[in-house]
């Protein structure tokens, strides 16, 4: 046994170094020195003022909330726009196209998100695709700029977590009987009937996983705010990167990123348990 | 409604022009990048004056192209460079990670499983800052009260490295713990029996049958590390990475020489994939 003792240990070793050296203690480090500034000596002391002034200037919390919000509302257009999709492709389509589809569905996720973002940006720019074709088709006379706002801003980000909410649906749809469908359908139920009593509830545990993981990524997406968004709409990361890098303020933006933490952890927290459900679970 | 039921005729057509849709949102960017990388203008934008391959080969004093352009190049070898290391080190961790929590029993299993998971719910920009600032306190420790200076601790490629590796490892342990949970144990108790010790019922048996899922770990790895954007941001010193220095190019006006790089990304990382998801089909048989 003396053996497996050994064994056990040079599993364990490099496996807590890595969580404890680059997990546990850059953060417990990003919330110490989110408790520090300056103060009117410019000596570093134990201070709440970072948090205090997140909460005095309302840009900072504003554009928090913004971030919260909106990364909610691209989670529901997410799933709302997946559903029918995960459907078709496990349950309508041809099984010989199904496998097609999928592996189809995940390629464009494989290149690089800003090669994504950047795709839009030829398309949407002012000079760009389709501007080029509505001026040509005359429904257009001048090109619009149709990058730099919210609705162009929420449409990429739903495009980059399209394949998060899509991959578990698929899943869970494919565990669905389509006996539960045809014995409604036999008795008579509705479309809608069946959709809302046997899809949606039946889809609920891959729904979930994939809003949490959507959500998460949106929250803390900063490629497409900043690039499709453009400077009209703020995004919490970019606050941060402002701290950061452009004021080097590393304490304020350790408390902002403190609190940006704070907020994807609590919502998730929130989202499983009012679904009764556990991270292990949602990941495998 | 689904295959075997009788559907109208109304409901196919839409839900059929729905999914048409769908893949036209989903591969648009992509095909109208790849189509601008071969446009002979200057800029990435209808309409199209003809064929050329101009932004991969040129070199003249109007146009360089992919193959002459140093900055790009250079920053494509770091990205290969960091993906190659980071993805030998995320699946030697990753896998010892997936032997501990499969295989063995101890104290606070659960919670040290929870901080495996821990990197799947904290943001990359967070993951990015939190450890540029603990390098940055370890250096600082080194530099007042040992007087080394350590280029180490400072932003750059070796930070890049480790940022990566710390959330990358996490998706091998998924990956390798799922194949790993489908083995049959007593394969390693029978080898034992003979006179195998661990090591070598690990590295004969074991190994041999996660050799799908290390590849496809390893793959995964290596295509995470050579997109990620968010962590890398804040640990990039003057080695920028392609992601990086892409984004600075996008950020301050881009030249068709962009979508040529993005054309190749998108064939390598196509092919990658699908050799990924041959291996994750193989596993499954």
């Amino acid at each position: 046994m003396k053996h497996a003792k050994l064994g056990f240990y040079i599993f364990l070793i490099p496996v807590v170094l890595w969580l404890f050296l680059l997990i546990v203690i850059p953060h417990i480090d990003l919330l110490i020195m989110s408790l520090r500034a300056e103060n009117d000596l410019g000596e570093l002391v134990w201070s709440l003022q970072n948090y205090k002034n997140f909460f005095t200037e309302p840009i900072y919390w504003v554009t928090f909330v913004r971030t919260a919000v909106y990364s909610i509302l691209v989670t529901i257009i997410t799933a709302i726009i997946a559903l029918p999709v995960s459907f078709f492709i496990t349950k309508v389509v041809n099984p010989r196209f199904s496998n097609f589809l999928s592996i189809l569905l995940l390629m464009p996720f494989w290149v690089s998100e800003l090669v994504r973002v950047y795709g839009w940006m030829i398309l949407l720019r002012e000079s760009g695709v389709i501007n080029h074709f509505l001026v040509k088709l005359g429904i257009l006379n001048r090109p619009i700029e149709f990058l730099y706002n919210d609705i162009s801003m929420i449409m990429v980000l739903v495009y980059t977590s399209m394949l998060f909410m899509v991959v578990p649906l698929i899943s869970v749809m494919e565990s669905l009987d389509d006996h539960l469908i045809e014995a409604a359908y036999d008795l008579g139920a509705s479309t809608k009937d069946i959709v809302f009593k046997i899809i949606i509830p039946h889809a609920k545990p891959g729904l979930t996983s994939g809003s949490i993981v959507v959500f998460m990524l949106t929250l803390g997406n900063y490629l497409t705010p900043n690039l499709i968004g453009g400077k009209n709409s703020l995004w919490f990361t970019e606050q941060i990167y402002t701290q950061f890098i452009a004021s080097f303020n590393w304490n304020q933006g350790a408390a902002f990123g403190f609190l940006l933490l704070i907020l994807s952890t609590l919502i998730i927290w929130i989202a499983l348990k009012i679904t009764r459900q556990n991270l292990s679970k949602v990941v495998q | 409604m689904i295959r075997t039921l009788p559907r109208s005729k109304k409901y196919n057509i839409s839900l059929k022009m729905y999914i048409i849709l769908f893949y036209v949102f989903l591969f648009a960017p992509l095909v109208i990048t790849c189509i601008l990388a071969f446009n002979n203008s200057d800029f990435p934008s209808l309409p199209w004056k003809g064929f050329t391959l101009d932004w991969f080969f040129a070199n003249n004093e109007h146009r360089v192209g992919l193959f002459h352009d140093v900055n790009n190049l250079r920053s494509i070898w770091i990205s290969i460079k960091t993906a190659f290391i980071v993805s030998i080190l995320s699946l030697i961790v990753g896998t010892m990670g997936a032997f501990l929590f499969e295989q063995e029993e101890f104290k606070f299993k659960q919670a040290l499983y929870f901080l495996t998971l821990a990197p799947l719910v904290i943001p990359g920009v967070i993951l990015g800052i939190s450890i540029l600032l603990a390098s940055n306190s370890v250096g600082a420790f080194l530099e007042e009260h040992l007087g080394i200076d350590t280029p180490l601790f400072a932003p750059g490629f070796w930070l890049v490295v480790l940022g990566q590796f710390s959330f990358i490892t996490t998706f091998v342990v998924l990956v390798v713990s799922a194949r790993l949970k489908k083995f049959d144990r007593t394969l390693e108790e029978a080898a034992l029996n003979l006179g195998a010790n661990r090591f070598e019922v690990i590295w004969h048996i074991t190994l041999r049958y996660l050799k799908p899922a290390l590849l496809g770990g390893g793959s995964v790895a290596f295509l995470m590390s050579f997109e990620n954007f968010n962590t890398t941001l804040f640990l990039v010193g003057s080695e920028p990475t392609l992601p990086i220095n892409l984004y600075l190019q996008v950020r301050d006006g881009s030249t068709p020489v962009i979508n040529a790089i993005s054309f190749l990304m998108i064939v390598f990382t196509s092919t990658l994939a699908l050799i990924n998801l041959y291996f994750s089909n193989k596993k499954d048989e």
